[in-house]
């Protein structure tokens, strides 16, 4: 890729990874004197001096290797031609990378390399993008001597120069010639155009940590093998995260895009719209089609590494399910009529005002996007604070990380993790609890991998063996398979263990944190009702087990702790977010590097819908609407009075709505009626609104019941930032028009003057602009300063002007760290005689949140439906097969789906995914929620299960109503 | 929204705070309604203690008191 618009950020491939050492050490490279941290590779140093080396095993994401031997050179003093690769660099050495010997042996290297290689480059896929090629060309290979004889390449046997030389002969056939492996939807691969560099083999175990690859046979024999004998890269262990395909140097593992529409003309650095990673991406171009999204190697939150759905997931945005032009409907039994822009925005301005005439101001409110830009976000609870005159705005963050807000701003006084994701390469204990990193977050999973295997200790705390627990190379050393709902008092009973084996670091304590709080704290927790023993009966896990993960995780060094909804989505959720902050307060480990307590977020921006003030409660920053100082900030940006009390949070919207106070929604970017609990009565609530407005890519399952649907633009059209899960604020960039004809945030202008509003902005970096202006934390950020440095984390002021990658350094951003109480309450969704059993839900690796985009994808050949796991005692009593349809029952409702036999989950437990429409597995979860959010108890549900014929009656009256809803009259000529 | 409902949330509220280490229990309480209960939220709960509070804890009850009326 030649064309960047970013100046920063060099991408030349330096050949072998960084030394991290302090100490440097300088030598000379064909003259020049270079100096390079000690352990640095001559050819990484020669690289940092401007001269490449050729090279083809080599890749400065992996560790050096030495196989290809392209890469040698001459050291005085030295005997032979060393790799540079392989070799480090040592004072006074003196190197010349180009001799006649050198360049003799590099020729002789190309030539072999080449003889056993199909020479159709002008017809292949890699044309251009061949580091093979380019390396033939640098080594000045213009013969071959060698007779075609046994080769890879030629199917037939009787020697070819090219493949479709091949195709052409005939002739007995060659039993080392192995077709194409094009069993991936993604990418192929095609063994007659390996080089056997290793370089794949190497980038599945170091970078993705999945071990799917090997090299198989030897000599001659040598190939690359996904798997088993058998096996195929998709049935393999392949998790399709495309670091060997970005490794490849040749076209043998070749992105299928780049096959049918041919190398990018262009790139644009920008950032993945799936989880909380935000990895950084190259979208790499031609005209205003994308060919492909590489991982972009300076990502800070990603450096260099992606997973299958930012790789390859991204066909949704150019689906033909997309809606592309504005509809409008008088009532929700009526079919869509297509409008104007205009009609449409004037239809929903008047229904909206209509409603607040008619049922008063609080009447109405919106629901912003986690999916959504900083910036889109932003103007949607404006809309509601300045134009509607009410509080009433939620986010999805309400039911994923509301408590992670409560928890950590009552503890530390921020809501946000306190590290970067390149700490966890400095930790020496990881506990990871209710989360699945390998399925939700997987890159973040692949550099926690990576550390483990280095020696880091781990420690699980989850309903159900995780790949996290056990898979290839890594290995917990503790796993507490607790019973959900049981998060309060497995965190209390750590600190117990902690505090009464005094394995607290008390200078921290008392320095940072308010002593005699703590002596109560310690009084709470020492009781023995606390102790491992005694909730043993609760939780069901070994006390010995617990103790000895207290043990780890207090005495390891520097312990990080990493969570995710399955501590925040419970009754008690709050309180296991404060306990969490209490272990890594009593054991000091907050405010270093390595250490720390990091949310990890679900969905793109879901850190940055709740900075930008889509709680209800609080304006941008965290501030409470109560607060007349922060009012008046905003009061005089904005020009209007803002209510001083707070709005409806979802579940309340919906409540309200049944009660017939609230009328109106403006829904942007996300889909209720899939995503939130008790999918009754979600449905309940929305019937009764008489306006909602839905702003989407898609007629996702909330437009069943709403009047207008506004289109929305992908994250390929349109500008802005997201804010990762590190509270990086990452740039988001236009490489194509909005298809619908508007990026987001101008819909959103255009609704907000279609009531009068009179917003004038012409593009997101005034806006970025004007969340500085108001929101002490954002006070330095800006579209300069991010594309200067590439990313940005917050708080980015004066007093932080790089920003702040690691938090409470020197104190707690509240001041002192508050160790609040946190006595378990068992939830009141409890297993009886008509429900036994206990549901929890999660994620998938392929598939992601209600499947909106990713059912569009071909990521579906992984996951084509939701399955039931149940546990092999479970399922024999019941009299369940694997794959038989399944009843599953609980107080809310029934569905039905397929079962699948596992032992991954504990007996009594069930756990599904919810990422399919037709199964709804939120039609069973219940309307409990934690006590101080409100976020639902999405993780413990009692239900029963019971084998069945087919679709539940609900099921069919669902699928009977969504099909109604959908049908589209053409707009009038 | 249904009172056994607004009830069951105001309870669990109470829940949390009895079990700190304070003499300010209800006073807890009451400032967490008051800052993330919506007004009519506020005034069911309140509607609700003026006609007796039934199924409140007496922690719930007592916070009543110090729950801000809305304007």
């Amino acid at each position: 890729m030649k064309d960047f618009i970013i100046p920063w950020g060099d991408d030349r491939d330096l050949g072998t990874p960084a030394s991290k050492s302090d100490k440097t050490v300088t030598l000379s490279i064909d003259g020049f004197d270079i100096t390079v941290p000690e352990g640095t590779s001559v050819m990484r140093a020669s690289a940092l001096a401007g001269i490449d080396i050729p090279k083809l095993c080599a890749s400065d994401n992996l560790e050096a290797f030495g196989s290809c031997r392209l890469c040698v050179v001459e050291i005085e003093g030295r005997r032979g031609t060393p790799a540079s690769c392989t070799t480090p660099v040592a004072e006074g050495m003196v190197v010349h990378t180009q001799s006649k010997k050198v360049a003799k042996i590099r020729k002789g290297v190309m030539e072999l390399y080449i003889s056993d290689h199909p020479l159709d480059c002008l017809t292949c896929a890699a044309n251009g993008d061949c580091e093979l090629q380019d390396q033939a060309g640098a080594v000045g290979l213009r013969d071959v001597r060698y007779t075609t004889g046994e080769n890879h390449y030629d199917p037939t046997g009787t020697g070819a120069l090219s493949m479709a030389d091949a195709k052409r002969r005939e002739g007995p056939g060659n039993h080392h010639y192995i077709p194409k492996d094009d069993s991936n939807p993604y990418f192929t691969y095609d063994p007659a155009k390996c080089i056997v560099c290793s370089r794949c083999v190497r980038a599945c175990e170091e970078v993705q940590g999945t071990f799917a690859l090997t090299i198989e046979g030897r000599g001659f024999e040598s190939r690359v093998s996904a798997g088993a004998v058998d096996d195929s890269f998709l049935t393999s262990d392949c998790v399709s995260c495309g670091a060997c395909v970005q490794a490849c140097p040749t076209a043998t593992l070749q992105e299928k895009s780049v096959i049918e529409m041919g190398t990018p003309t262009r790139s644009v650095i920008t950032t993945c719209a799936y989880c909380g990673v935000g990895c950084s991406f190259k979208a790499e171009m031609k005209g205003d089609q994308l060919v492909r999204m590489t991982p972009y190697k300076h990502g800070k939150a990603n450096r260099g590494h992606s997973c299958v759905k930012g790789r390859f997931a991204y066909g949704y945005a150019t689906h033909q399910d997309r809606i592309l032009s504005p509809m409008i409907r008088e009532s929700v039994d009526l079919p869509w009529q297509e409008v104007s822009w205009d009609e449409a925005l004037t239809f929903a301005a008047n229904r909206m005002r209509g409603l607040q005439e008619k049922y008063g101001k609080k009447s109405i409110g919106v629901i912003t996007s986690s999916r959504c830009t900083n910036e889109e976000t932003y103007l949607v609870q404006k809309l509601t604070r300045a134009v509607f005159g009410n509080n009433n705005t939620d986010t999805c963050a309400r039911v994923c990380h509301s408590p992670t807000g409560y928890g950590l701003g009552q503890t530390y006084g921020t809501s946000a993790g306190t590290q970067d994701f390149d700490s966890v390469e400095e930790t020496d204990c990881a506990l990871i609890i209710g989360a699945n990193p390998t399925d939700g977050h997987p890159v973040f999973a692949s550099r926690l991998k990576k550390r483990i295997r280095q020696g880091a200790k781990l420690i699980v705390i989850d309903p159900r063996r995780t790949d996290m627990v056990k898979s290839n190379h890594i290995e917990a050393d503790h796993h507490l398979p607790l019973r959900p709902g049981t998060n309060v008092a497995i965190v209390t009973a750590l600190a117990h263990v902690i505090v009464t084996e005094n394995l607290i670091d008390e200078a921290y304590i008392r320095t940072r944190c308010d002593w005699d709080e703590y002596l109560a704290y310690a009084d709470f927790v020492s009781d023995k009702r606390h102790s491992p023993e005694a909730v043993e009966m609760l939780t069901g896990v070994p006390a010995a087990d617990v103790r000895a993960a207290a043990r780890t995780y207090a005495t390891a060094g520097k312990s990080s702790i990493y969570y995710g909804l399955g501590v925040t989505e419970h009754s008690q959720g709050s309180t296991t977010v404060i306990g969490i902050a209490n272990l890594a307060m009593l054991t000091g480990n907050v405010g270093i590097n390595g250490a720390g307590v990091n949310p990890l977020r679900g969905q793109n921006n879901v850190q940055g819908s709740c900075d930008m003030g889509s709680f209800p409660h609080e304006l941008p920053g965290y501030r409470h609407v109560k607060n007349a100082d922060v009012r008046e900030v905003f009061e005089n940006a904005w020009g209007v009075p803002i209510d001083p009390e707070p709005g409806l949070r979802i579940p309340n919207m919906l409540d309200a709505a049944v009660d017939g106070t609230f009328k109106g929604l403006y829904c942007q970017g996300e889909d209720i009626l899939q995503s939130d609990p008790d999918t009754k009565h979600v449905a309940a609530g929305l019937a009764a609104m008489e306006c909602v407005i839905v702003h989407d890519l898609f007629l996702n399952e909330t437009a069943n019941y709403a009047h207008v649907f506004l289109p929305g633009s992908s994250f390929l059209e349109k500008d802005g930032t997201f804010t990762n899960a590190e509270r990086r604020i990452n740039r988001v960039r236009k490489v194509m028009a909005p298809m619908n004809g508007y990026a987001d945030w101008e819909v959103t202008q255009l609704l907000a003057n279609a009531m009068g509003a009179g917003w004038t902005y012409t593009h997101p970096s005034q806006i970025m602009d004007e969340i500085a202006a108001t929101t002490p934390s954002f006070a330095n950020v800006n579209y300069e300063l991010l594309e200067e440095r590439g990313s940005i984390q917050w708080p980015c002021n004066d007093d932080n002007p790089d920003g702040t990658p690691l938090m409470h350094v020197d104190g707690f951003v509240r001041g002192k760290g508050r160790l609040i109480v946190t006595e378990y309450v068992a939830t009141d969704e409890k297993t009886g005689p008509r429900f036994p059993l206990l549901l929890t839900t999660g994620r998938i690796l392929s598939q992601y949140n209600v499947g909106a985009q990713t059912r569009r994808t071909k990521n579906s050949v992984w996951h084509g439906e939701d399955l039931l796991e149940v546990h092999p005692h479970d399922a024999e009593v019941r009299g369940i097969n694997e794959g038989d349809f399944v009843k599953l029952a609980s107080r809310s409702g029934e569905t039905t789906l397929r079962a699948t036999i596992t032992d991954r989950v504990s007996p009594g437990v069930v756990y599904t995914t919810f990422h399919h429409p037709d199964t709804q597995a939120n039609v069973i979860t219940t309307d409990f929620s934690d006590w101080a959010t409100n976020c639902p108890e999405y993780k413990v549900t009692a239900v029963q299960v019971s084998p069945s014929n087919g679709p539940t009656d609900w099921q069919e009256d669902y699928n009977a109503q969504a099909a109604a809803s959908r049908r589209i009259l053409p707009a009038a000529e | 929204m249904k009172t056994e409902k607004m009830v069951y949330m105001a309870n669990q509220i109470a829940t949390f705070f009895s079990s700190q280490p304070t003499d300010e229990k209800a006073e807890g309480v009451a400032a967490h309604i008051n800052d993330f209960w919506e007004p009519r939220m506020r005034e069911q709960l309140l509607a609700h203690c003026e006609a007796g509070g039934e199924g409140l804890s007496d922690l719930a009850l007592d916070a009543c008191k110090l729950v801000k009326q809305p304007a």
